[in-house]
């Protein structure tokens, strides 16, 4: 049965297989994402980012010539697997990027180290290769997968809420979720539940928020499992009684203009918005919308400062990655360019010290949007760095 | 149970049975027609869920293109109503005397076919509905706390689509006729029925049901591909549970699962939590609360191997 549905997905993927830029002796880079399903957003913005910073070099990175290789995994790891093996094998590309979820970047980061190449995320930031797991090259230009929501449990810490109510699917990432929301959160936890993986219906869970009185809620649910849960949630008449604070993942602009109106008002922190105030920032958001004709999500500028770290990189070595790879590495590590974030640098194991900024969702003539109102901390690094021997 | 935050145990109870009911009603309006079809034509019908689909894909096109909830319910209907009749033409009519395996191949077959069709027509990513204005809001139960209006209605709509139903068996001549029928349909054909027009009348209700339901649950989940498939398995469990081809058994079925379903996932974690430290609870209670129902399952068919309400078989 499987191996059917499989044959369906190749057929049905072969159209768009790897859309191959430039050619001849360019660089290759081999993007793994998730462009199918509920989630395929998340990818096909990442690609779009990065895209856009190779469109506005001519197709260029960091002024050298580069061939992009772009394929879905589907959100299954061992997708990922036989795409990163042919990436690695066949097409001899020398970095991969592009991997969405944290059960599939521990497929394919070690096979590329394993392989010799370079190996970095514009997404996906696991625990097991923050601390002890690092590698040289590794690196994730998004940022650690328990600082999201950290920088929810401090916001909500700051915003003077006593007690919470925690909720997050019961798999890796989501035990991550509310271990992070927990680390800085000082108030009491009411109650933390696990939700099924792609639950649609949250009746009982609702009922229970409702029973439990709490003074807020905080839930990671991704995707189209947020955007089930925030509807009913509102249909229960709980949106306007308990507020929620949510990390980026849950409140992402897909998310409010399928919720709708029931989110205005959410806090929720992220590491980039769309009106941060700096050059690269509003030049990135200009450019994404000309060529796109949409409003980037947090994925598209992951994507886009993803590309721009790498084009940093390739400048300082003149194109050089695998033949200079302790020049390539340093020149990562350094990142110098001008993220859209803002303040961006690598700690010791190569994930980022960063700004977060509380957001708050608003109604600006129709659309829903996040509206940055501030920063919740400056410089924050994972927990997991001081394990990390680098 | 936690106290001193203000826990009412009588108002979440009351909330998680009417949670409990309205999953139930929603499995019971696929059930009854999975029930129908497997009981009377003896067919084995795994695309049955992908009329679930097709009648919430329906939904969220008509609604979109009209603007109008009551509209999209309206059109989508006969659209399901000619998938229904297509399908039991082309697919089903040659498999009545095949064996099940074989309808089970091609009506898996029909899954795979009309989910890479939905793909290709309404792309990978999910739709949404909204509550129309007048389903919207919640109504008082209790000074303390109020409920879904939207849910309610799910809950109204099973009862009468289960009323409705129970007067054809029940009250009409073609009821008898589908009755007898279930029991043993060659002394029905040999007594003059024309049972192949019974056939297609009774495939097509059930799918009308199926796509009912899929209409309906747009606004309270995404519309996506591949929606139908989990909810044919719990509708298989509901219709075991109540013996197959009886349309009390599935409501009596999909209403035990439903509630089992929801105290399940409601109280276990709580149960547990007073053995073990909260996290360990809640995980181990996810895994638990999903096997629930087919823990309930193996535990009727151990008493009533037939299901709750058998019918009975000749030959």
């Amino acid at each position: 049965m499987k191996t059917m549905k499989n044959i369906f997905m190749a057929c049905a993927f072969a159209a768009f297989a790897s859309p191959a830029i430039a050619g001849g002796d360019a660089l290759k880079i081999g993007m793994i994402t998730t462009l199918s399903g509920p989630a395929g957003y998340l990818g096909a913005d990442v690609r779009d980012g990065f895209m856009l910073a190779m469109i506005e070099e001519g197709g260029k990175l960091g002024g050298v010539d580069v061939e992009i290789l772009v394929e879905d995994d589907g959100l299954k790891p061992e997708n990922g697997r036989a795409i990163a093996e042919r990436f690695l094998e066949r097409d001899e590309v020398e970095i991969i990027t592009g991997v969405i979820f944290s059960n599939i970047a521990p497929v394919v980061a070690p096979l590329t180290l394993r392989a010799g190449k370079f190996y970095i995320s514009p997404n996906s930031g696991p625990s097991i290769f923050a601390g002890k797991g690092c590698h040289k090259n590794y690196f994730v230009a998004s940022w650690q997968n328990d600082t999201l929501h950290e920088s929810a449990g401090i916001n909500a810490q700051s915003l003077g809420y006593k007690n919470a109510f925690i909720m997050a699917p019961n798999y890796q990432a989501g035990k991550d979720a509310l271990t992070g929301f927990k680390r800085f959160f000082e108030g009491e936890i009411v109650d933390e539940v696990f939700t099924q993986l792609g639950q649609t219906d949250y009746a009982a869970e609702i009922a229970k928020i409702r029973a439990a009185k709490p003074e807020m809620v905080f839930q990671f649910l991704p995707g189209g499992m947020g955007i089930n849960f925030m509807k009913q949630y509102d249909q229960a008449g709980l949106s306007d009684e308990i507020p929620l604070v949510l990390a980026a993942p849950s409140a992402d602009i897909n998310i409010l203009r399928a919720v709708g109106s029931a989110m205005v008002g959410t806090a929720n922190s992220a590491h980039w918005n769309h009106d941060l105030d700096n050059e690269a920032n509003k030049a990135f958001v200009a450019g994404f919308l000309a060529e796109y004709d949409r409003l980037p999500t947090i994925y598209a500028s992951q994507g886009y400062d993803t590309a721009r770290l790498i084009a940093s990189a390739l400048r300082a070595t003149g194109g050089k990655v695998v033949d200079d790879m302790d020049g390539f590495r340093e020149a990562l590590r350094a990142a110098d360019f001008d993220a859209v974030r803002g303040p961006f640098s690598f700690n010791n194991n190569h994930h980022p010290i960063q700004n977060w900024y509380s957001r708050v969702v608003v109604e600006e003539n129709g659309e829903f949007r996040n509206k940055t109102i501030g920063t919740i901390v400056e410089g924050h690094a994972d927990s997991y760095a001081s394990e990390c021997k680098m | 149970m936690r106290v001193g935050i203000g826990f009412d145990v009588t108002q979440l109870i009351i909330e998680q049975v009417l949670n409990g009911v309205q999953l139930g009603m929603f499995l019971f309006l696929v059930a009854a027609g999975l029930t129908l079809v497997f009981g009377f034509m003896d067919v084995i019908n795994l695309a049955h869920g992908s009329l679930f689909m097709i009648g919430a894909y329906g939904m969220a096109l008509f609604a979109g293109l009209t603007g109008s909830f009551f509209l999209g319910l309206l059109l989508s209907l006969p659209v399901v109503a000619l998938c229904a009749l297509l399908i039991e033409y082309l697919i089903i009519r040659p498999l009545y005397h095949r064996d099940h395996l074989d309808q089970v191949l091609a009506t898996f077959g029909l899954i795979l076919f009309i989910n890479e069709g939905t793909t290709m027509l309404f792309g990978r990513t999910p739709l949404f509905l909204n509550v129309p204005d007048i389903l919207s809001g919640t109504v008082a139960i209790t000074d303390s706390f109020s409920y879904p209006l939207y849910r309610i209605m799910i809950i109204l709509m099973g009862i009468m689509v289960a009323l409705i139903l129970w007067f054809i068996i029940v009250r009409t001549r073609t009821g008898m006729r589908i009755r007898a029928g279930t029991t043993n349909r060659e002394i029905v054909e040999s007594l003059g029925v024309n049972i192949q027009a019974l056939n297609t009348a009774i495939f097509v209700v059930g799918a009308l049901f199926a796509g009912f339901a899929g209409a309906m649950a747009g606004p309270l989940s995404s519309v996506e591909v591949g929606m139908g498939e989990n909810l044919l398995i719990l509708c298989f469990v509901c219709i075991v549970i109540g013996g197959i081809g009886s349309i009390r058994g599935a409501l009596v079925g999909a209403l035990a699962v439903g509630i089992f379903d929801t105290m399940g996932r409601a109280f276990l974690p709580d149960l547990l939590k007073q053995f073990m430290d909260n996290a360990t609870a809640s995980g181990i209670a996810a895994g638990l609360s999903s096997m629930s129902i087919y823990l309930l399952m193996i535990l009727v068919l151990v008493f009533r191997p037939t299901g709750l309400f058998p019918v009975a078989k000749a030959g």
